[in-house]
């Protein structure tokens, strides 16, 4: 009863942050955290229905790639219940994006989308006067700030801080996520004022505010940067200075490096695998204030995931990407791309075994979870071998649940803090990587 | 846009650009700060409007012409039985992409170079404007205030 309990609880407060938000700067990764949805969005708006903070993940640069390659219509859900953040224009324009993806979506979701394409493609086609609208300016900084994606990177930041085998600080929590919520709006309106031609060429990016017209690129910039100067400072006055280092990096990585890359050469994923994996590192420094192996493992999880995720989404866009003069594996190195996420599916095995390993779960977090594992695998060997369009997608959604899955047996079998403690006084040894954690 | 409107006004995407044109307004006492934004606006418009325009416009052609041979090379009609036009699968198109994109490699980069340099501009140009305005707008305040 008590496990039950537990496991409920845990449950509840673990589903939002094991989100993974994989928008990665790369468009593309942007895009993946909005399909997310499928899974994700239903929780999210659930749980998230009050937080404000729902900034683009700062991941979004390992996320952007796949953020815009997420373009999943698996909107449906999210459109009816994502009201809290902008109930006429977020889900609108998240239908028109979807456009591409939309023989991904089940049939039942094109009926809800039909009716809000209907009404945007008209008013799209009018001459607009370009005119800032006080009452306009939340739901388009909204969608500036890609929130969704942020609110996914946010909760990975969550997870992170809550596998940290410390005592759990609400005021460091909130800080933490906090701050990095802002860093990520900040880092995703920064791309987004980069990307206005590319974006207006793409089908998923065609409706964001700059593209439209309906924000000046200078606001846009002043936006992110009374976003970004704030969740830093918040980061390295409020919870650390080396969670705040980590911010300021992760936005210099996704907006000066990751977006551009994202035109220049195919290492843009593995640039935005790392912008995705930072986040979680950072929910663990701010509750430990150090760098330990277990945050470098939770991280690596993390990077390790982006690659699956993002190469079976970027295998559906091909077309898109050769057009706008993207340079992603999937158009230039296919063999390479669908190599890469087998390797990191066996990674992921690897890794998960390694968690027991530096104390960071039990024994039987690599039982448990090498089914998961396995399966993701298998879908990766597939879609190796067969190298369509049925096996990518399968892979891609796939993705969507692993993650989330993941992360939420990894925290039911994290290893107790008491426990750790238990153990060192018995051994009288350096076990105990919860006493070499500094006090904050 | 009405002829009394005193802001810009954009228009929906252009058919071969996929770019929203934009008509600038041209205020009677503009400043040369101010010509000099709007000027650097519609440059980079036009220079956007005729990237894109003719890298769509080759893409679909080339894409065409792709098909067309492909079809051929396999001993099929454009167009099947039905009347509808015959299309190759992603796989097929995949060579394409590929093709494609390197080709106009050289094209890309020297075209993001000229974005980067003239979004920044436009941004800086953008910021001296506003802060120019607000400096402005400042000091007929006290002057109000001050009668």
């Amino acid at each position: 009863g008590l496990f039950v309990w537990h496991l409920k609880n845990t449950g509840i407060r673990q589903v939002p942050c094991q989100f993974v938000h994989l928008c990665r700067a790369a468009n593309d990764r942007l895009i993946t955290f909005q399909y997310f949805n499928f899974l994700k969005r239903m929780y999210v708006t659930q749980y998230n229905k009050d937080l404000s903070q729902r900034a683009k993940p700062k991941s979004d640069s390992v996320a952007s790639p796949f953020c815009e390659l997420q373009q999943l219509d698996q909107d449906k859900k999210v459109i009816h219940k994502i009201s809290p953040i902008s109930p006429v224009h977020q889900p609108l324009s998240e239908t028109i994006s979807r456009n591409e993806l939309r023989e991904m979506a089940s049939a039942a979701e094109t009926e809800d989308s039909v009716a809000p394409v209907r009404a945007e493609s008209k008013e799209d086609r009018q001459w607009k006067e370009m005119k800032l609208r006080l009452d306009d300016l939340p739901g388009i900084l909204a969608r500036l700030s890609k929130i969704k994606l942020t609110a996914l990177v946010v909760s990975t930041t969550s997870a992170g801080f809550a596998m940290a085998p410390v005592p759990f600080d609400l005021t460091c929590f909130l800080l933490a996520s906090l701050g990095t919520g802002l860093a990520s709006c900040a880092a995703n309106s920064i791309n987004q004022f980069f990307e206005v031609p590319f974006d207006s060429n793409m089908n998923r990016t065609k409706n964001r505010p700059l593209v439209r017209g309906q924000i000046s690129p200078l606001l846009a910039v002043c936006f992110a940067a009374s976003c970004g100067v704030p969740g830093i400072a918040l980061l390295t006055l409020g919870v650390n200075p080396l969670t705040g280092a980590l911010g300021a990096f992760n936005i210099f990585l996704y907006t000066c490096c990751y977006t551009p890359m994202k035109r220049m050469s195919i290492a843009n994923t593995w640039v935005g695998a790392v912008v995705g994996a930072i986040p979680p590192v950072m929910g663990w420094t701010a509750a430990t204030g150090s760098l330990d192996a277990g945050a470098l493992l939770l991280g690596g999880i993390l990077y390790s995931w982006q690659f699956p995720h993002f190469n079976a989404l970027s295998w559906g866009l091909r077309e898109d990407y050769s057009r706008g003069g993207y340079c992603m594996m999937s158009v230039t190195h296919p063999g390479l791309c669908r190599r890469v996420a087998l390797r990191h599916c066996l990674a992921l095995i690897g890794l998960s075994t390694a968690a027991p390993v530096l104390d960071v779960t039990t024994w039987t977090f690599p039982v448990i979870s090498l089914p998961l594992n396995l399966y993701i695998s298998y879908l990766a060997f597939r879609f190796y071998r067969d190298a369509d369009r049925s096996s990518s997608r399968k892979l891609f959604f796939c993705s969507l649940w692993h993650l989330p899955m993941l992360l939420l047996v990894m925290f039911t079998c994290k290893k107790s803090f008491l426990e750790k403690e238990g153990k060192d006084d018995l051994l009288g040894g350096n076990h105990g990587r919860a006493l070499e954690i500094g006090l904050p | 846009p009405p002829p009394h409107s005193c802001s810009d006004w954009i228009g929906p995407p252009d058919k071969h650009s996929n770019l929203r044109p934009i008509i600038f307004y041209v205020p009677p006492e503009e400043s040369p700060l101010e010509r000099r934004l709007r000027e650097a606006r519609q440059e980079a418009q036009a220079c956007n409007q005729r990237f894109w325009a003719q890298q769509n416009r080759a893409f679909r052609q080339e894409k065409e012409e792709f098909i067309y041979s492909r079809l051929k090379a396999k001993g099929l009609e454009i167009r099947d039985d039905t009347g509808k036009k015959a299309t190759l699968n992603a796989e097929e198109m995949a060579d394409f992409y590929k093709d494609f994109l390197s080709k106009n490699f050289r094209k890309h980069m020297q075209y993001n170079r000229d974005w980067y340099k003239r979004n920044f501009t436009i941004t800086f140009l953008m910021g001296q404007v506003a802060l120019v305005r607000a400096l402005r707008w400042l000091r007929w305040k006290k002057k109000n205030v001050g009668n």
